[in-house]
């Protein structure tokens, strides 16, 4: 690493270089690290991450991670299980892959730390999972993320070559040339911005729950990455779906983990009836371990029918666990215990817990090749803020975690093959770039001019976004969606803020996060208005079934000044045709 | 809204780029029933002055961002109640931390220390991803499962007497973690940490008040995990007179 500027305040901007520079620190970013720094001996990574890595959400992850570990499954059985979940639109090329390198990446988390829950016999314990076919879930209890995280992070201190720059809000991609040329990040503490350089660099910056109003995603998880690259040219993918975790805690949005129904919980109406069993909502026998999208949409027609419970938070219906046993829910689900007891006020040993469905993960996101490559050379993403087309129109759970190691491995190594073909640039016109970048924020800072809101356009913005792309969907909201992210995006540049202090401005950080959620607001409204079929978590009630004739591809949105350009991707099939996706 | 709907809110201030000293400011916040001490921070922030800066994210209590003192006490705010409080509620920095702005506390001193303990699976040889996952007993698990549960969250440092005296104390949860990985079953770095933890200003630099593991949201008993250091860096050390030491157990 060498520095080439003294440090500056706003406007002048020091200039870093390293070899790879790796936007994020959770799971896919410091799993891209470690891959970089071990595929070369010499390469130097920056991880820029707006939060201390260890902040990252994929700390909140709850149920484990999916890889074959078990005689009675196989690579076949997690690759259909995949597809299907996908509704199809996943790519069967990345799903082999995928389910491939799983059990490797487990296995090397086991190497680093990750405190797996064990057998009898030492060997690492699996649980059911929803649309698995069999026990193929890794876990630690129901903190896994958390584990997996804090076992990366650690992992990753023994690396100098993984150079941290923690609280730096990365707010433009540099790209000259025709290729990728580095960052332009805001150091949040000391009001500097700067400019880090690197020949190739991976996104991984997670997801943009956010942009709802009811998500069990954390305060950070603003849609970053999608908007930095979809600024540059780089196209969103498959926007349009969105998933509902089954079960959330009203009011918060807190996340209760599958692993509950996994572990053998009921979902319960008012009725006391287990309705996943005893009516068709196509779970077939798999009943509670139903995929996800169809069980949120089962709880929604549940409440619709009256069969729902009222709170001061909403309506709601029951996670039953009592039947568990408190050894099994205090050693298998401490968390959700603790959870439970601390935000709803129900201990689930002997009470069912009260849940709704609450927007949890992004299937699309920026559009990736199976290396994690976009279409800008040396640009790569990796995990919830990638579309690798794992996850196609629905992802099982516990395959995320998993992804983020596969492909944030696969970018980290790929990342460091082409840094070592490609050169660094005119540093000139990267330093003036830079530059321009710190005028705009310095402009942003503390800019008096204008009489909106921040808090106020944020709160219209999930307003809109959940009244047209909620659980189900229809023309008429979805467009009147559409119209209002457009407006809001008129008004954002009407923004007026408060603190002008250059040291830790959080509004500043806000604002900017801001323009960010109100660009994947928008490629996600535009692709969802279009697609006119059900599949996965895009459920019309005007169009209800699924429409491969027209429909079987992707969506790709491209950014343009005058609004977004949607496109078509093709899907890669493979060994499986589409088929009804019945249970 | 009725008067106990609201509560007093005393706030520390602190912008270096205009104040020499931190000052208070209150600010009354119409609360709801089931709200935690973060929610009324947040609704400050968004409605009544946005310069006010905290830290938070997952608001389940796992990130570990959001540790303050409020009524003088460590507390995850996302965790703590606002109904467990009185009608005025102080919120304030972190004891023992170097003050960044308002409630941001510098972090960086926690990173180095965590890193000084080498946090990570020291092995002789590393095992290849090929060779498949390490045989571990549920009970080899439960030795050092209560230890991995550390979100660094800075409560115990700043309840810690002597990280108030001696701030290069290594401190609660950097010993708590470095432990956690001598009593994993697939580590071989014991020797390396012990003599780490028999180094000035670690383990035996602790009083063992005990105020870390009450302060401790996630029950991790860091004043346990330094107490074992210790008697393990003794016996490590005595050992290496008897027997040439190896790598792990």
């Amino acid at each position: 690493m060498q520095r080439l500027a003294a440090r500056t305040r706003y406007g002048l901007s020091e200039v870093i270089r390293h070899d790879v520079v790796i936007v994020g620190g959770g799971a896919a970013g410091l799993r891209a690290a470690i891959a970089a720094v071990e595929a070369s001996p010499n390469i130097s990574v920056a991880m820029v991450s707006k939060v201390y890595p260890m902040r990252s959400h994929t700390v909140s992850a709850e149920g484990g991670a999916a890889a074959v570990a078990r005689e009675d499954d196989s690579f076949e059985m997690h690759g259909y299980d995949t597809v299907k979940g996908s509704d199809f639109l996943g790519d069967q090329d990345v799903i082999q892959y995928f389910v491939e390198e799983a059990p490797k990446e487990l296995t090397l988390m086991d190497h680093w730390g990750c405190p797996w829950s064990r057998n009898e016999d030492g060997s690492v314990a699996t649980r059911a999972f929803g649309g698995m076919s069999t026990k193929r879930t890794w876990y630690a209890a129901d903190k896994v993320g958390f584990h997996m995280l804090h076992t990366l992070f650690q992992h990753s201190m023994r690396f100098d070559r993984i150079v941290r720059y923690d609280e730096q809000f990365v707010t433009k991609l540099l790209v000259d040339g025709g290729a990728i040329r580095g960052v332009v990040a805001l150091d949040v503490r000391e009001g500097v911005v700067r400019t880090i350089l690197g020949r190739a660099v991976i996104l991984a910056t997670g997801g943009a729950g956010k942009i709802f109003p009811f998500t069990t995603n954390g305060n950070i998880k603003t849609g970053d990455g999608m908007s930095l690259a979809y600024r540059e040219g780089v196209a969103l993918k498959d926007m349009e779906f969105v998933q509902y975790h089954p079960t959330g805690l009203p009011g918060t949005g807190i996340l209760i983990t599958e692993a509950t129904r996994g572990e053998g919980g009921y979902v319960v109406n008012s009725d006391g009836e287990r309705f996943l069993v005893t009516r068709d909502y196509g779970v077939g026998t798999k009943a509670e371990l139903g995929p996800r999208d169809m069980i949120s949409r089962a709880i929604v027609m549940e409440i619709e029918a009256g069969r729902g419970f009222k709170g001061p938070y909403g309506e709601y219906v029951h996670l039953d666990l009592t039947h568990l046993g408190e050894q099994k829910i205090s050693t298998r689900l401490p968390m959700v215990r603790e959870l439970a007891k601390t935000y709803i006020g129900v201990d689930p040993v002997v009470q069912p817990i009260p849940i709704r469905p609450v927007v949890h993960y992004m299937m699309g996101g920026v559009d990736t090749d199976i290396d994690g490559a976009t279409v800008i050379p040396g640009l790569y993403a990796a995990g919830e803020v990638a579309c690798v087309s794992l996850n196609g129109a629905n992802r099982l759970g516990s395959n995320s975690l998993t992804e983020c190691l596969v492909f944030g491995a696969r970018a980290g190594t790929k990342a460091v093959e082409f840094a070592a073909g490609s050169n660094d640039g005119s540093e000139a016109v990267l330093r003036r770039m830079g530059e321009e970048e710190a005028a705009r924020i310095e402009a942003l800072r503390g800019k008096k001019k204008g009489g909106e809101k921040l808090a106020r356009i944020r709160r219209e913005l999930n307003q809109t976004m959940e009244s047209g792309c909620g659980v189900y969907r229809e023309q008429a909201s979805m467009d009147e969606t559409v119209r209002s992210v457009a407006r809001l995006k008129g008004r954002y540049a009407d923004l007026a803020l408060e603190d002008t202090s250059s040291v830790f401005n959080t509004e500043l950080v806000v604002a900017l996060e801001l323009g960010n959620m109100l660009d994947v607001a928008e490629a996600l409204a535009v692709s969802a208005a279009h697609r006119k079929e059900s599949r996965g978590a895009h459920t019309r009630k005007d169009f209800q079934t699924r429409d491969d004739q027209n429909y079987l591809y992707h969506t790709i949105c491209h950014f343009d000044p005058a609004g977004p350009r949607l496109g078509k991707k093709a899907v890669t099939l493979g060994t499986w045709e589409p088929e009804e996706r019945k249970y | 809204m009725s008067d106990q709907d609201r509560k007093k809110f005393v706030i520390t201030r602190f912008d270096p780029d205009r104040d020499d000293e931190p000052r208070k400011q209150t600010y009354e916040v119409p609360v709801e029933p089931y709200w935690k001490v973060l929610d009324a921070l947040n609704f400050i922030k968004d409605e009544i002055d946005p310069t006010l800066s905290h830290r938070w994210s997952c608001r389940m209590a796992v990130c570990g961002s959001c540790g303050m003192l409020v009524n003088g006490k460590p507390s995850l705010t996302c965790k703590d109640a606002l109904s467990d409080y009185g009608d005025t509620i102080e919120v304030e920095p972190l004891s023992n931390f170097p003050v960044i702005r308002d409630l941001v506390i510098d972090l960086d001193g926690f990173m180095e220390k965590l890193h000084g303990v080498r946090p990570w699976i020291i092995r002789a040889k590393q095992r290849a991803a090929e060779e498949g996952t390490y045989r571990q007993s549920p009970e080899e698990l439960e030795q050092f499962r209560q230890f991995s549960m550390c979100i660094n969250c800075m409560l115990c440092y700043a309840a810690c007497p002597v990280v108030a005296n001696e701030p290069a104390f290594i401190g609660p949860a950097a010993i708590a973690l470095g432990h956690r990985y001598n009593l994993d079953s697939r580590d071989e770095g014991n020797a390396e940490r012990n003599g780490i933890f028999r180094g000035e200003g670690t383990v035996f630099s602790c009083s063992y008040a005990n105020e870390c593991s009450e302060v401790c949201p996630k029950h991790v008993d860091p004043a346990a995990a330094v107490n074992q250091a210790k008697i393990n860096a003794v016996i490590d050390w005595a050992a290496s007179f008897v027997v040439p030491r190896g790598g792990g157990e």
